[in-house]
């Protein structure tokens, strides 16, 4: 692993804006201090990181992946698109309402840029995740999205992550910073999706969403990548007093995908809603370690996540509730259901609960199970066949999730995607709604 | 005939249950199978449905011509089998609209048939709905998910009523029901006689037979059936109880 510790202090990354420079010396020193996670490291010892033997390099000039073939969701509102980490105008397009604005790090002026710096990496606990350092110091270009105080923006803004496997081994770092002033509401789609691949891409993705008082936040972030992609990154958000943070999740696997998710109530009467699905299939990994913090008392966090493990895949989830001495009153809850589809599918789940204030309500559950046997046989006796009976069930133990998601253009993207995930031919997926 | 079984033996979990039952029922008529419980009258539905665990030992069970037990579950639903469980599964994310249509189009199909459009679908599930006095808002739910008892039996009794099914098998439909329940689902059940459609009604109680005539009563004890007769038998059966069987079994 040597080579991947040294590679991004050696391959310097594009330039970055000036005013960046802080950023990146932080985040090199920190980088070239931290080891490499082994078995023995608790929050990694079901992380197979073999996927990360190669010395990563940036994308050099050439042509950029284009979009073609690959099923994004058709939203209204603005669309920003990065190929191998490169900002790509001819898909973009922006379209912003007043006291929205959407600026790439490439582009920011100097009030824009105090701004970033101002809020870049607030969120994110550096010594907790071990890649942080590495996404600081190979930070080239990223989207600052602010949203006025008092402003409701009702067209979602989608940011389109794509990666190819042009090169032999390509690292690319992703980075979205969300402000949302006081009382502001808006929509924010991520989209991670990769082309047929050849060779590994690696994503360093951190996205940091800041909810000021009274904001409220509806995120998707969709793992779409598959094969060799790699992708090691988080969601970090503070959520101010009252503030409303709706953040979905979803993660069809590839050879490695590890997301960290921390949301940390910071005013009372935050409110978080954080679910996912995860559906790694072959012999793919998707590992999501949650981490929910309640600092301060009359906070609720509802968290719900589902994964449908097939073939050799292995799954990992930890969900952690942190409720601090002076959370009182908090309410938390949290729910991992997994379903192994094959007898070589492996989950590793694990809820975790510190509580450390008398006066709250706290719920968690997780388990893992085979297809209903019962609920199989039950469809079956109606004239369904298996293979049909089958596709229905899986498609209905995540159905719930997606049904819940706010965004209606959202929710009518994932369910064909689901129904095409789940059944090999379109027949078996003619009666999912 | 319809439904002829011959000598048949099952065991579940490792345990015999069914020790040589014999039944035939010819095309329009309506049996009603009483016992005590554990004397395998759900044992039986479920063995001729083809449960995972209900292992068929010996004899044979004949549908329509066609040996049932060496069929796949779904395909003895499409030779016409129908059974109303008695505890319907509850399947959460499923709608109940999308199971409806998945069933009747797979019946459809394996009658070589073309799937109902969406729209005469809606029609007729809607019809139905109204004829068992389940509010449309079912159709949009879980299967079954959070159903009351009542609510769930109603439901069986519009998935066979949308089936059409050949032979219909009730698993004690009547239990937990109330009377007014009761008689809804039976309304159903004698909606769909037509002289040719036939029924099973599996009961430990005689009441449900207030409602639905049957033309034989048989009585199932230690897995075999040790007598039957008509409609008396079952009044018979009412003012004994089932403790005199243990003689005659």
């Amino acid at each position: 692993m040597t080579t991947f510790m040294q590679q991004p202090l050696a391959a310097a990354p594009r330039a970055a804006p000036g005013w960046l420079a802080d950023t990146l010396r932080r985040g090199q020193t920190a980088w070239s201090e931290r080891r490499m996670p082994t078995r023995k490291t608790e929050a990694w010892k079901y992380n197979d990181l073999r996927a990360l033997q190669h010395s990563f390099t940036p994308p050099t000039a050439g042509a950029p992946p284009t979009l073609e073939g690959i099923d994004l969701p058709q939203l209204a509102g603005s669309r920003l698109v990065f190929t191998d980490g490169v900002y790509c105008a001819d898909s973009s397009s922006l379209a912003l309402p007043e006291g929205v604005q959407l600026v790439r790090f490439a582009d920011a002026d100097a009030e824009e840029a105090a701004a970033i710096v101002a809020r870049l990496g607030t969120a994110v606990n550096h010594g907790r995740h071990v890649f942080a350092p590495l996404n600081d110091a190979t930070l080239a270009d990223g989207v600052f999205l602010r949203v006025a105080a008092d402003t409701v923006v009702d067209q979602p803004v989608h940011i389109v992550w794509l990666t190819s496997g042009r090169a032999d081994a390509l690292g690319v770092t992703q980075r979205l910073l969300v402000d949302m002033g006081t009382h502001s509401q808006a929509t924010v789609v991520e989209t991670f999706a990769n082309t047929e691949t050849g060779g590994v891409a690696f994503t360093n993705g951190i996205t940091e969403l800041l909810l000021a008082e009274g904001a409220h936040l509806q995120h998707n972030r969709l793992h779409l990548e598959h094969g060799r992609a790699v992708h090691i990154g988080g969601v970090h958000a503070l959520l101010a007093a009252n503030a409303n943070l709706n953040s979905f999740h979803l993660a069809l696997g590839s050879d490695l995908k590890r997301i960290d998710i921390v949301v940390q109530h910071e005013g009372p009467g935050a409110h978080s809603d954080v679910n996912g699905i995860y559906l790694p299939r072959n012999e793919e990994q998707v590992d999501y370690h949650t981490c929910i913090e309640h600092a301060v008392p009359h906070c609720t966090s509802n968290e719900t996540f589902r994964g449908i493990i097939a073939d050799q895949a292995r799954a990992i989830f930890n969900g952690r509730i942190h409720i601090h001495p002076d959370a009182q009153k908090t309410r938390a809850q949290l729910s991992n259901k997994n379903l192994l589809t094959s007898n070589e599918a492996e989950v590793n789940t694990k809820p975790e609960l510190e509580i450390y204030a008398d006066d709250v309500q706290c719920a968690h559950g997780a388990t893992v199970a085979q297809m209903d046997a019962t609920a199989l046989h039950y469809l079956r006796t109606r004239g369904v066949s298996r293979a049909e009976a089958e596709v229905m069930l899986s498609y209905g133990f995540v159905n719930e999730l997606v049904g819940a998601v706010p965004c209606e253009a959202v929710r009518d993207y994932l369910k064909p995607l689901l129904a095409k995930r789940f059944a090999r031919t379109p027949k078996l997926a003619r009666h999912l709604t | 005939m319809m439904l002829k079984i011959d000598n048949l033996h099952a065991r579940v979990d490792g345990k015999d249950i069914l020790k040589g039952l014999d039944l035939e029922v010819a095309p329009g008529e309506v049996h009603a199978i009483m016992g005590p419980n554990g004397s395998g009258k759900s044992t039986l539905g479920h063995v001729l449905a083809g449960r995972p665990g209900y292992q068929h030992t010996a004899g044979s069970a004949m549908l329509l011509g066609q040996d049932l037990l060496a069929l796949e579950t779904e395909e003895r639903a499409h030779l016409g089998l129908f059974l109303a469980f008695q505890y319907p599964v509850e399947i959460p994310g499923v709608s109940n609209m999308e199971f409806l249509k998945a069933a009747v189009d797979s019946s459809r199909e394996a009658r070589g048939e073309k799937p109902l459009d969406s729209v005469s679908f809606m029609k007729r599930a809607r019809a139905i709905c109204e004829e068992v006095d389940l509010d449309q808002a079912f159709l949009k739910r879980g299967v079954n998910e959070g159903f009351s008892g009542g609510e769930k039996k109603r439901n069986e009794l519009m998935q066979m009523m949308l089936l059409e099914p050949k032979l219909c098998i009730l698993d004690e439909t009547d239990s937990g029901l109330d009377i007014d329940a009761l008689q809804r689902v039976a309304e159903g059940v004698n909606a769909m006689r037509d002289g040719k459609r036939a029924f099973v009604l599996i009961t430990h109680y005689q009441r449900l037979l207030n409602y639905i005539e049957p033309d034989h009563v048989h009585v199932l004890s230690g897995g075999r059936i040790v007598r039957s007769g008509d409609k008396s038998l079952a009044h018979e059966l009412e003012e004994k109880g089932y403790s005199w069987l243990e003689d005659v079994a």
